[in-house]
């Protein structure tokens, strides 16, 4: 059998110079994906803002009382709760859209060539700003508690490293979802596998309790530990709700996952492109 | 080594080309057959090659007619040559830009207005904002949109959206011109529009593919021609020659 070669559609040395050629693409679904995301609703990109904040006045609701009383450290269980629910809220939008998104863009994979991870990184990038967007709310939530009640924020320079995490959870968001993308094509059902283990994962991420305050047993404690998410979020919270350094074994854990997590996903990726075209 | 510099460099060069794909009776696309598939070993293929052993070079200026009945494969061979599949064999060398026309307005958004979507399109086929924004005003004043360029695609008629479509993939100068057809876009009055177009650019000496059935466009538009049959070439030569031909095979 000969080697397969095809300019058009180029090998790994090509890679970067056709990223570049398609980085306009990229811009553009990303500017798609966000600009019609609330185009036909009223209150339109008000939403970003208001979604989180309702879901959280929600979720104080239901469990402010069984859980917010005695979390140790945290003085304001609204905002310990909206950390949670902004950054588990990213992770399932973004998985889930990149999942769905080579299986949505069938007609044109099907006929134009098109760098297709194109796709699964754009919808997790336009999430993304979307995301960072909501974070606004987090802001104002917390200003909201300083102004307005006795509630003294543990505001430090550590603040600004809140980026980290947030990097880190993009990276782990690329990654889960080239693999799902991957997985979608050839098994549908991996749709409705993910969306129980999305309910699943919010209830096994400290979203509305902390892991500490529960008397759990060390094996259920580990399992939950094992969960990156719990190792971002925590650390999202030590840099914005205690304005302490996070522990640095948060760190290690969940770039190691995340970048376990993208090489796999691309590797997935890059080795079953090829055959997409034959199961949309 | 050096005998190549007298050769004319060939834009499309198709060699030993086969493309295969595993038929089978239903198609698997959840994890629960797969595995019962799987376990009871009844996951099996036919294989179907719908190109085989496909030979030929394009070289600058020429216009190839591809010709063959339905199911022939040419559809597949000119995905393979625009990139959009990988062949199973062999292998396809482009040289330049490469624009195909398989079927307008692919990349269009429904829910996107005619102007956003000519950048969502031209990106799709891998041009530059700038670029586009440069070719903007010829495209709408050739898809005769000015006054729903603001309406989103999913009003647009469908002879609308082919107009649109048609009007952005021709903007561009492409060396290579992949056709399929798609001559006959919109009403008679955009159809002759589109026409005078398509020739323009054909006689600037661009590489032009072109699939069809009829004799009488690949005999006006072409000056080589291959004929198709159950993924093989079983003819090949000038336009005329092999135009006769298929009528001859037709008529069989």
């Amino acid at each position: 059998m000969t080697e397969v070669k095809n300019n058009s559609a180029p090998q790994k040395k090509k890679y970067f110079k056709n990223f570049l050629k398609y980085r306009f693409l990229l811009w553009e679904l990303i500017k798609k994906n966000i600009k019609l995301q609330y185009r036909n609703s009223i209150l339109g990109v008000f939403w970003t803002f208001l979604q989180p904040l309702l879901t959280m006045i929600v979720l104080v609701l239901v469990f402010g009382q069984v859980f917010g009383r005695n979390i140790p450290g945290v003085v304001n269980y609204p905002t310990y709760l909206l950390c949670g629910r902004l950054i588990y809220e990213f992770y399932s939008q973004a998985t889930k859209k990149a999942m769905r998104s080579i299986l949505s863009n069938a007609t044109i994979v099907k006929k134009v060539y098109v760098p297709k991870y194109i796709y699964p990184l754009s919808n997790v990038t336009s999430t993304f700003i979307t995301f960072a967007i909501s974070l606004s709310v987090l802001v104002f939530v917390m200003a909201y508690f300083m102004i307005f009640t006795d509630t003294t924020m543990h505001l430090t320079p550590y603040v600004f490293l809140a980026i980290v995490p947030i990097l880190i959870l993009f990276i782990l968001c690329i990654g889960v979802g080239m693999l799902l993308a991957t997985l979608e094509v050839f098994f549908r059902d991996i749709e409705y596998l993910y969306d129980v283990f999305c309910m699943l994962l919010f209830y096994m991420t400290p979203v509305f309790y902390d892991i500490n305050q529960m008397h759990l047993n060390h094996t259920v404690k580990l399992i939950l530990m094992a969960n990156p998410l719990y190792s971002i979020i925590s650390m999202f919270r030590s840099c914005v709700l205690f304005g302490e350094m996070w522990n640095w074994n948060w760190f290690y854990y969940a770039l190691g996952i995340s970048v376990f997590f993208l090489i796999v996903g691309f590797l997935a990726f890059y080795k079953k492109q090829d055959k997409f075209i034959l199961h949309i | 080594m050096f005998g190549g510099f007298y050769l004319a460099v060939p834009v499309i060069s198709v060699e030993n080309v086969g493309m295969m794909f595993n038929l089978n009776n239903e198609k698997i696309d959840n994890l629960k057959e797969y595995i019962i598939k799987m376990l009871t070993g009844k996951l099996h293929y036919n294989e179907f090659w719908a190109l085989k052993d496909i030979n030929f070079k394009v070289e600058k200026g020429d216009r190839l007619g591809v010709m063959g009945l339905n199911g022939a494969g040419k559809s597949t061979l000119l995905k393979v040559i625009a990139g959009v599949m990988k062949p199973t064999q062999g292998t396809v060398k482009v040289k330049g830009v490469i624009a195909p026309m398989l079927e307008l307005g692919a990349g269009f958004d429904p829910n996107y207005t005619g102007a956003e979507n000519i950048f969502l399109y031209g990106a799709t086929m891998g041009y530059s904002r700038k670029f586009i924004q440069s070719k903007y005003d010829e495209i709408i004043e050739f898809s005769e949109l000015n006054e729903f360029i603001d309406v989103p695609i999913k009003n647009y008629s469908s002879g609308m959206k082919a107009r649109l479509g048609f009007a952005i993939a021709t903007a561009v100068s492409p060396e290579v011109l992949i056709l399929d057809e798609v001559l006959s876009v919109g009403d008679a009055k955009f159809k002759k529009k589109s026409e005078a177009k398509l020739r323009g650019m054909i006689d600037t000496g661009i590489t032009v593919l072109f699939v069809s059935h009829n004799t009488e466009q690949v005999r006006k538009i072409c000056n080589k021609a291959i004929i198709l049959q159950k993924g093989q070439i079983v003819a090949s030569g000038t336009a005329d020659e092999v135009c006769n031909k298929y009528t001859e095979m037709i008529k069989k």
